[in-house]
């Protein structure tokens, strides 16, 4: 007996001994999918007992600042850190991220070709997408089937302002369309961007002036202004997603233009009242069809000069992988996987089942491109963004005068000159031009 | 109308008021406890739900989904020890301002607000550089140290404010009966003082529990308060505001119950009958 | 001796608070005349006043300078006048007074963050807010707060926040009052007024001082509320100076811009202590 004790002693010591953790701390953003991400990571732990995981959950603007201020200033706080198709871009041409070296049987080749392209710069990958999404048109079918119109899988706007129109009832309760109208880059300026890539426009031309005196702008707002004051529910420029999803799902919205995740949330009948009366169409285009669908992932990423590259990379890599949807798709069903990064996912009969949306969904990415996203060439990368580093204090800047033009506090004009000259001001800073 | 008849109307009347206002100003705070015990969806029901069958599902997410504890904990020990701190340091020197005020007193009293004058967000970076050349980023200490410098001078003159309600005879009478400084005050001063103590701690307990703009910039996964806790919870995808109010509940529930049993403390104050 | 007692006992804390306060600036200094954008570590240099030209230059620069003085002056009014109020009127004791004091306190212990998307959320919003619902109740239409009174709304939320603080020190001045002395008062005749008027409120101009002072400093740099709530819109409409100098550091990342900017700041709240003292602070040492 006492020499079995020893011996199971001497081999916990060893092997204790031989497995010292490594410590990984990962940043993300409290979106759902991310928490079943922490929920699920208990198996990756168990699977790999020599690595432990801490997690610090913080809101999307929160944690950007925090991982931005933490690379820049090469703190090391973090050893993952969850960021978007905005600043992969930009922080890889850096060289603060760690190339991402995936296995051969993590697929690379799987992954949706946008995504991989978005996460990429000079063919090197430099973040995983852990959930991908574009925009897309959700409708309320009960509403247009009573107006009598069929909408078309690739409408245009006039063919929307018209659904709008003869759907609006205020008076029931139910607006012709919600749209975003909260100030900030990613919030209004999203949508707004698709919308002036739709009419012809561009944020900046090739010599990086900004273009919100054109034409297409002016259209594009006048257009949007129009149809939101006169279709939309009061409040909308305080509007953003989760503002709207709210209003939807209390079947106050006959028509939402957003981010394609917002699909699972209006269909899913524990939240929706309205959950059965949905239907998919493609962004409505006007002038091009070119950046009508904005592109987003959220994607994991290592800090360059990371001394847990290696345990790093098995987290990433395990956490957007085949294996994972799988996991996730059995554990609490097929309707609340990450999608949008992986073409099996696309070809897997029983998520097809689980999410209605989901042709309309794939469809949305792969004609999203941040490469060539406007009518006129550009010399940003990013569909409803510019990767550029000033493109955050422009965007809320421009964002306000918008949200402000919606109000109509200001008029169009007076919101794009204020616009122009803001943007015109930091691209000088910057040295983008003299 | 008798004369008693008349302050009896006034003294309901002024019950009632004092109801009123208060159930008026706590109505929102009280909004957000009930919504805490709602489903999503109840919480954005229109018209408003008063009614509804109590759920404590929120509760169990927000618990199971972060560690409550470990920010509980970091918002204890960097609350308490930065407000005794802050009391150690701020009451000797409002002490002696107002028994030894000089012709610089004022002059330092504003200084130590102009300390303040800088607004965090434009001190972020060099802060952040001194706490990562420092080793303190992600660190208890750091934040203790920020928030007792925070509100020190607030401490300050909110003591100094307290003790000059103090008629300085009480002490020369005292040191002229004998007692050491030490004794002047355990023995008078301090009990005189508890009111002022009382009230300057809370405070400062609440500013420092409620500090988020350090709390979030500083800290990763070790040293994160319950400021990062509701960060969590504040604006993801999808509907929220059930799960925050539940996390809020969570948040400041311990400092509110703090402040019920301190009631006592708060109000006790300088009794003035009795010393003459 | 006499002379070196207290400057023992002040020592402490003027030390630290003196290095709390001069290495930032220091710093700030330093940033506010270099180039330093996180985003951008390559580029750096002396750039003079280049930065403090261009946050001046800013369209919003006046606009968010008379907001935030606006802001502060608006609060402070509105908080002294109804905490005096609140606490005159919880001075003598009635039934249930330890609850109503626990309620009236409560507001102040709810983090910024919460507040403001309580009062977004749950009171302002125009469809699903307790106010449009009220503003429905009695036939008229709701109104949207955050968009057509920005900066008011910015008001009420803060000063929804800050009144307990106030009350709170004016509940504890009242009660060293001189409880003889308002006694014999009424014996001569005083009625409320009066006693109100020579009695109350000059115990309780220091008190006042306080308030006024802390709340200045605190009022200042309030950027978290603006920013769950309007952004600093529409347009610039409640962009106050602290929300700017935010969009350079943690938008932009530009630590130089920030940093002249928060020298800024410093000069406006000097600007305003010098006023507010003025007017209180000869009531400091009474």
């Amino acid at each position: 007996m006492k020499l079995k004790a020893s011996l199971a002693l001497a081999f916990g010591l060893v092997t204790g001994m031989a497995h010292s953790a490594t410590e990984l701390v990962i940043a993300t953003v409290n979106n759902p999918h991310m928490i079943e991400m922490h929920r699920q990571s208990k198996s990756f732990e168990a699977a790999n007992p020599d690595i432990k995981l801490k997690w610090v959950t913080l809101e999307e603007g929160v944690l950007r600042q925090r991982v931005t201020n933490d690379i820049a200033t090469k703190g090391g706080q973090f050893d993952i850190m969850t960021i978007g198709m905005y600043e992969t871009p930009i922080w890889g041409k850096k060289g603060w991220l760690a190339e991402v070296k995936p296995t051969a049987e993590y697929d690379a080749d799987d992954l949706l070709p946008a995504m991989r392209n978005g996460l990429s710069v000079d063919g090197k990958l430099y973040a995983v997408p852990f959930y991908g999404e574009s925009s897309m048109l959700m409708y309320r079918k009960d509403l247009a089937d009573k107006a009598g119109i069929t909408v078309k899988e690739r409408p245009t706007w006039t063919e929307v302002k018209d659904l709008a129109v003869k759907i609006h009832d205020p008076k029931n309760g139910v607006y012709g369309i919600c749209l975003r109208g909260k100030p900030g880059w990613g919030d209004n300026m999203a949508f707004l961007s698709t919308l002036v890539n739709t009419f012809g426009g561009q944020w900046f031309d090739m010599n990086w002036k900004p273009q919100l005196d054109s034409k297409p702008w002016k259209d594009a707002i006048t257009f949007y202004v129009d149809l939101l004051k006169n279709y939309g529910p009061p409040g909308s420029s305080a509007n953003s997603f989760n503002e709207i999803l709210a209003l939807y799902n209390e079947g106050k919205c006959g028509m939402w233009i957003d981010a394609t995740i917002a699909a699972s949330l209006i269909t899913d009948p524990g939240q929706s009242k309205v959950a059965d009366k949905v239907a998919f169409a493609q962004a409505p285009t006007m002038v091009t069809p070119k950046g009508a669908n904005w592109l987003w992932a959220w994607s994991l990423a290592i800090p360059a000069g990371s001394q847990k590259v290696e345990a790093a990379q098995k987290f990433i890599l395990w956490a957007t992988s085949k294996e994972y949807i799988n996991q996730v798709g059995k554990d609490v069903g097929w309707g609340r996987v990450p999608t949008g990064t992986r073409k099996s996912t696309y070809a897997n009969a029983e998520f097809l089942k689980a999410a209605k949306f989901a042709t309309a969904e794939k469809l949305a990415i792969d004609t999203a491109n941040p490469n060539d996203s406007t009518l006129p060439k550009s010399p940003y990368v990013g569909v409803q963004f510019a990767a550029i580093p000033e493109f955050q204090s422009i965007g809320i800047a421009v964002g306000q005068q918008m949200s402000a033009a919606l109000a109509g506090k200001t008029s169009i004009d007076d919101a794009l000159k204020a616009g122009q000259v803001a943007a015109d001001r930091e691209m000088k800073k910057a040295g983008y031009y003299k | 109308m008798t004369q008693l008849q008349i302050n009896m109307a006034v003294q309901v009347l002024r019950t009632m008021l004092a109801w009123a206002t208060a159930l008026l100003l706590f109505f929102p705070l009280g909004w957000l406890v009930l919504t805490a015990f709602k489903t999503e969806l109840q919480a954005i029901s229109v018209p408003p739900l008063f009614f509804f069958k109590p759920t404590l599902e929120n509760f169990s997410i927000v618990q199971e989904r972060s560690d409550y504890m470990l920010y509980a904990q970091n918002s204890l020990i960097t609350s308490v020890a930065s407000t005794a701190l802050g009391l150690a340091l701020a009451f000797p020197a409002a002490y002696s301002m107002v028994f030894f005020s000089g012709k610089h007193t004022k002059d330092i009293l504003m200084w130590m607000l102009s300390t303040k004058m800088m607004p965090a967000v434009g001190a972020l970076v060099p802060i952040y550089v001194i706490a990562q050349v420092s080793g303190l980023l992600d660190s208890r200490t750091a934040l203790i140290i920020i928030f007792t410098l925070s509100n020190l001078p607030i401490m300050v003159w909110m003591l100094y404010s307290h003790l000059k309600e103090i008629p300085g005879e009480i002490l020369e009478a005292s040191r002229m009966d004998g007692a050491t400084l030490w004794q002047e005050f355990r023995l008078v001063l301090l009990p005189l003082t508890m009111g002022g103590l009382a009230s300057t701690g809370l405070l400062c307990l609440v500013l420092s529990w409620n500090e988020a703009f350090w709390s979030l910039n500083l800290t990763a996964a070790k040293a994160g308060t319950l400021a990062a806790l509701i960060a969590q919870y504040s604006s993801p995808e999808g509907l929220f505001w059930a799960k925050l109010s539940a996390a809020s509940f969570m948040a400041i529930g311990p400092i509110v119950v703090f402040g019920w049993f301190s009631q006592k403390q708060l109000v006790q104050g300088l009794t003035f009958g009795a010393v003459k | 001796m006499k002379r070196l007692l207290p400057r023992i006992l002040m020592a402490p804390s003027i030390i630290t608070l003196f290095l709390w306060m001069i290495v930032p600036l220091v710093m700030s200094i330093y940033f506010s005349v270099i180039h330093y954008n996180l985003m951008q570590p390559e580029r750096v240099g002396f750039v003079g006043l280049a930065n403090f030209e261009y946050f001046i230059t800013d369209p919003s620069f006046i606009t968010a300078t008379v907001n935030t003085l606006l802001l502060l002056g608006t609060v402070i009014v509105i908080t002294v006048v109804f905490g005096t109020m609140i606490a005159l009127l919880t001075d003598s004791p009635f039934p249930g007074r330890n609850i109503v004091r626990v309620l009236l306190i409560s507001p102040f212990f709810v983090m910024p963050t919460v507040n403001a998307l309580l009062w977004k959320n749950m009171m302002m919003h125009p469809i699903y807010g307790i106010l449009a619902q009220v503003w429905m109740f009695f036939g008229a239409t709701p109104v949207d707060w955050l968009t057509d009174w920005p900066l008011w709304s910015v008001i009420v939320i803060v000063s929804w926040q800050w009144l307990p603080f106030a009350t709170l020190i004016f509940v504890t001045s009242l009660q060293s009052m001189d409880r003889e002395q308002l006694e014999a008062s009424r014996m001569d005749g005083a009625n409320y007024l009066q006693q109100l008027r020579y009695l109350y409120l000059p115990h309780m101009a220091r008190s006042v001082a306080v308030v006024v002072m802390i709340e200045m400093i605190f009022l200042l740099s309030i950027f978290a509320e603006i920013y769950t709530t309007t952004g600093g819109g529409p347009g610039d409409a409640s962009t106050n100076m602290a929300f700017m100098i935010f969009k350079q550091a943690l938008l932009n990342f530009d630590a130089g811009v920030a940093s002249a900017g928060a020298l800024f700041a410093v000069v406006l709240a000097n600007i305003a202590a010098v006023f507010l003292i003025r007017m209180v602070g000869k009531n400091l040492d009474k």
